[in-house]
Order: structure tokens, then C-alpha cells, then sequence
């Protein structure tokens, strides 16, 4: 349906391709969460990897930023319609959490863990073979609380609300279990080239 | 709290039926569903804008309206001059004609009199919108829910639901008014003429008869971050406090 008397601003036709259906291109780097904006410090940080409710591995914030470092400049995708370009992020891949813990996945899905109860899911496949990271830096420099710092997963080809702030655990899960939004109302999976923003989208 | 997964809804056809300006940056635009459309107070919709070439735009916008106001969905919209959808509505969009709406959307910035209180709301701006339907939500239930709005605004003028705020808060039924003008003085005797605080949140939570069990925050980032912080900071704990932020 074609709306009387608009024309919209259409990006420039070079970067048509890398973006997303419904999305438009943001210059600056908005800001989303649920609730305040929770002060981790780095000194009370620690990351949990759990099978179910058993852990498998803990490590504090040093022994974390000792594992191996890894850069990932990636397009990302909010839901809420905005897509930024080239967001450099430094951190550590799930890969070479799962090696230093000295696993293989044990199951095929996976829920992020927040230091605000929040959750998401993801499958583990979507998170290995250097597909997602535990982020620690963005543009060279530590994350801020606002954005999630000190650390937070990036999933950069799914919708963003997947990327979870103030991340402090991986739990391996038996079944695709919905996280905080995925229970409120958005897909279960959210590729954004499939437009997957809300429950029952295809 | 009910936070069930929201309904799956597909796109549909609304037509524009009244276009009221609320300030000077506000303007309200009442839409009339083709198909029922229910909905709870603190709920979002997606607008989505067609270009004859094909491109599409679409953005979120708040309800305004209370869930029992009956056939439009009013959405008051705040015109972003760099934008590429509010202008649209601001300078085009006429009565009559018709986009297309997704919705409703969002199942965690809502609130319904059957989840009880006291509600405190904080509002930025065109933030007061999804407090809004809380507030209008809680006056057509008659409910007994006591509620607080801390509303802050650059200026006396830019108080978006000015008039209706004040009315609400003289029917002295448990809901309670508190203007934080950051560019103006304050005007009525309990209103502030500064940005919200940690002591402006302690003074506002004394006019409810016990600590909130709900508190709203809903603006810029910039005045959800200094809101909530301030909230923490007067004893509220950080589980009970849900944000909805806009801008970067």
C-alpha cells in the first residue's frame, strides 16, 4: 500500500545490500533494555558456563581477559529498526571459551545469562565456528554500562535483542528454551534478513 | 504481572480520523483500525510508511489511549526534524488517510489495575506517552490503584496532556501530579523547576501511602539513565523498575 505523499530518504544504493528488510541506517548507537542500567564491576565480574544448572567453568576478569582476544567488525541490527555499520567489538570467542573449558557443546541449544536476570537463547551452532563472541571492548575501548560493559555476548547476524548486556553465563540447554523477550512477544529465532521480529513471524 | 507472549498480528490498514496538536512539538494523531485491536496500557505499534517506489519505512510508536477508549488508537507523535517518518506525519499526513499499523507490541512496559500498585511513573518528554494510557487505563477503571507521575519537561508549554494531567490530579482519587521543569520555574506548588534527582523521586514517593510495587521509566536515553539512577539512589529496588528509552 502506497502512502499518500511519501517519499522516505532512501540510503545510498552501495550499502542497499547490507541492509536488512524494514531496517534504516543509524549513525549513532542507540540504546534499549528493560530496566536500569545495572553497575557491574569488573573486580564482583565473573562468567559461568553451565550444563542445565551445573557449572562447568567460572572464570573472574582476569582470568577471562588472559584468554585469547579476538577482533570483529560487524553490521548489527536492532529490532527496533535501526542497523548500524562496522561496529568493531574485541573479545573473546565462544570457540575459545569452550576450548579453555575443555568442552565440546553438549547440547545444541544455548541461553544467555545476565547480571539483571535477563536471558536469551540462541543455538549453539549460531554461537560457534567464530559466529559470536563474549565482547569486552567496542572501538578499542572497554564497553560502557550502557552498552552492556564490562562484557556482553555479540551475536551480530541475528536481531541485537540476542546480544545480551552485562552478560555473566552460557547454560547449555536440552531444548530451545525462551528468554526474557523471546517470552514477551519476539521471534524465538530473529534473523533480521527474514524480518523474524515478533512471535509467529515465518 | 502479565507478560504473556503477545499475539501473533499482522499488518493492517488504519485510517488517520482526527488530528489533535498537543504542544508545540506533539502532535496526536487518532487511528482508526480496520479489524478490533486490543491492547494494554504501556503497549507499542509499528507504523509503516510505503513509498510509490517501494521503499518502506516503519518506526514504534506508543499508545497514548487507554485499552477502553474505544475505536481509535491515539499515537502522539514528537517531530524529530532529522527524521524520516515524524515529519511525515507533522507535515503530510492528513485526516483520512491511511498507513499501515502493526500491533500491539510489547509484553514487559505494561500495566494493568489488576497488577495493583502504588504505580510511580517517570516521564521525559514524549516518554509520558505509554504513562499515559497507564494513567488515563487506571481513571476509566475508577481504580483505587494510588499513582504517581513525575513528569519532566523543558517548559510549561511542552507538558504534553497539560490539561487533562491537572484534571486528573484535582479529582484527588490516589493519582498525583509533579512537574519537573528543567528551562522554566515551576508553576504549582509542588512542582520543580530541575531535573529529576534521588531527592525529587524520595519527595515524590511520599505522596503514595506505601513504596511503590511499579515504577515506569519511559524518555530519552539520557533522562532514562539519570531516572533510574535516581530511583535507585532513593531506596527503590533496581527489579522493580522497567525502562523504555529512545534516542542515542
Amino acid at each position: 500500500m502506497v502512502t499518500r505523499g511519501f517519499s522516505g530518504r532512501k540510503p545510498p544504493t552501495d550499502t542497499d545490500a547490507r541492509i536488512p528488510p524494514g531496517q534504516y541506517l543509524e549513525q549513532g548507537f542507540p540504546v534499549l533494555s528493560a530496566g536500569p542500567t545495572p553497575r557491574v564491576r569488573t573486580e564482583d565480574w565473573s562468567f559461568t558456563l553451565k550444563h542445565g544448572p551445573r557449572p562447568i567453568k567460572t572464570w573472574n576478569w582476569t582470568e577471562f581477559n588472559a584468554l585469547p582476544l579476538t577482533k570483529m567488525t560487524r553490521d548489527i541490527h536492532c529490532v527496533t529498526a535501526w542497523t548500524k555499520f562496522d561496529t568493531a567489538w574485541q573479545g573473546v570467542l565462544v570457540d575459545d571459551i569452550l576450548a579453555d573449558a575443555g568442552i565440546e557443546p553438549p547440547t545444541a541449544f544455548t541461553l544467555a545469562l545476565s547480571f539483571d536476570g535477563y536471558t536469551t537463547n540462541v543455538p549453539t551452532q549460531d554461537l560457534t565456528a567464530g559466529k559470536a563472541m563474549v565482547a569486552l571492548l567496542y572501538e578499542g575501548k572497554p564497553i560502557t554500562p550502557d552498552h552492556g560493559g564490562p562484557a556482553r555476548l555479540l551475536v551480530p547476524h541475528l536481531y541485537f535483542w540476542k546480544s545480551a548486556k552485562w552478560l555473566n553465563g552460557l547454560q547449555f540447554t536440552e531444548r530451545d528454551e525462551p528468554g526474557f523477550w523471546e517470552l514477551r512477544g519476539y521471534h524465538i529465532y530473529g534473523d533480521p534478513w527474514r524480518e523474524q521480529r515478533y512471535t509467529g513471524d515465518p | 504481572m502479565s507478560d504473556g507472549p503477545a499475539a501473533q498480528s499482522p499488518w493492517q490498514t488504519v485510517t488517520i480520523a482526527r488530528i489533535e496538536k498537543r504542544t508545540p512539538r506533539v502532535t496526536s494523531f487518532f487511528l482508526q483500525p480496520s479489524r478490533p485491536f486490543a491492547y494494554r496500557a504501556g503497549q507499542h505499534v509499528d507504523v509503516r510508511l510505503t513509498a510509490p517506489d517501494g521503499y518502506q519505512a516503519r518506526r514504534s510508536y506508543s499508545i497514548a489511549s487507554a485499552p477502553e477508549a474505544g475505536e481509535t488508537i491515539e499515537l502522539a507523535i514528537e517531530r524529530l526534524d532529522d527524521g524520516e517518518v515524524s515529519p511525515f506525519f507533522h507535515d503530510i499526513a492528513a485526516v483520512g488517510d491511511e498507513v499501515e499499523l502493526r500491533g500491539p507490541l510489547g509484553g514487559h512496559f505494561v500495566w494493568s489495575d489488576s497488577d495493583g500498585g502504588p504505580l510511580l511513573l517517570v516521564g521525559g518528554g514524549s516518554g509520558v506517552v505509554p504513562l499515559m494510557a497507564m494513567i488515563r487505563h487506571r481513571a476509566a477503571r475508577r481504580s483505587a490503584v494510588p499513582a504517581a507521575l513525575v513528569f519532566s519537561a523543558r517548559v510549561w508549554d511542552e507538558v504534553i496532556f497539560r490539561d487533562e494531567l491537572i484534571d486528573l490530579h484535582n479529582r484527588r482519587d490516589g493519582f498525583d501530579l509533579v512537574l519537573a521543569l528543567t528551562r522554566e520555574p515551576a508553576r504549582r506548588p509542588a512542582d520543580y523547576s530541575r531535573r529529576v534527582d534521588a531527592a525529587m523521586m524520595e519527595q515524590s514517593m511520599l505522596r503514595l501511602p506505601a513504596p511503590p510495587r511499579f515504577a515506569f521509566v519511559c524518555g530519552s536515553n539520557a533522562f532514562v539513565s539519570a531516572a533510574a539512577q535516581a530511583l535507585i539512589d532513593a531506596g527503590v529496588p533496581a527489579g522493580l523498575i522497567r525502562t523504555e528509552r529512545y534516542g542515542v
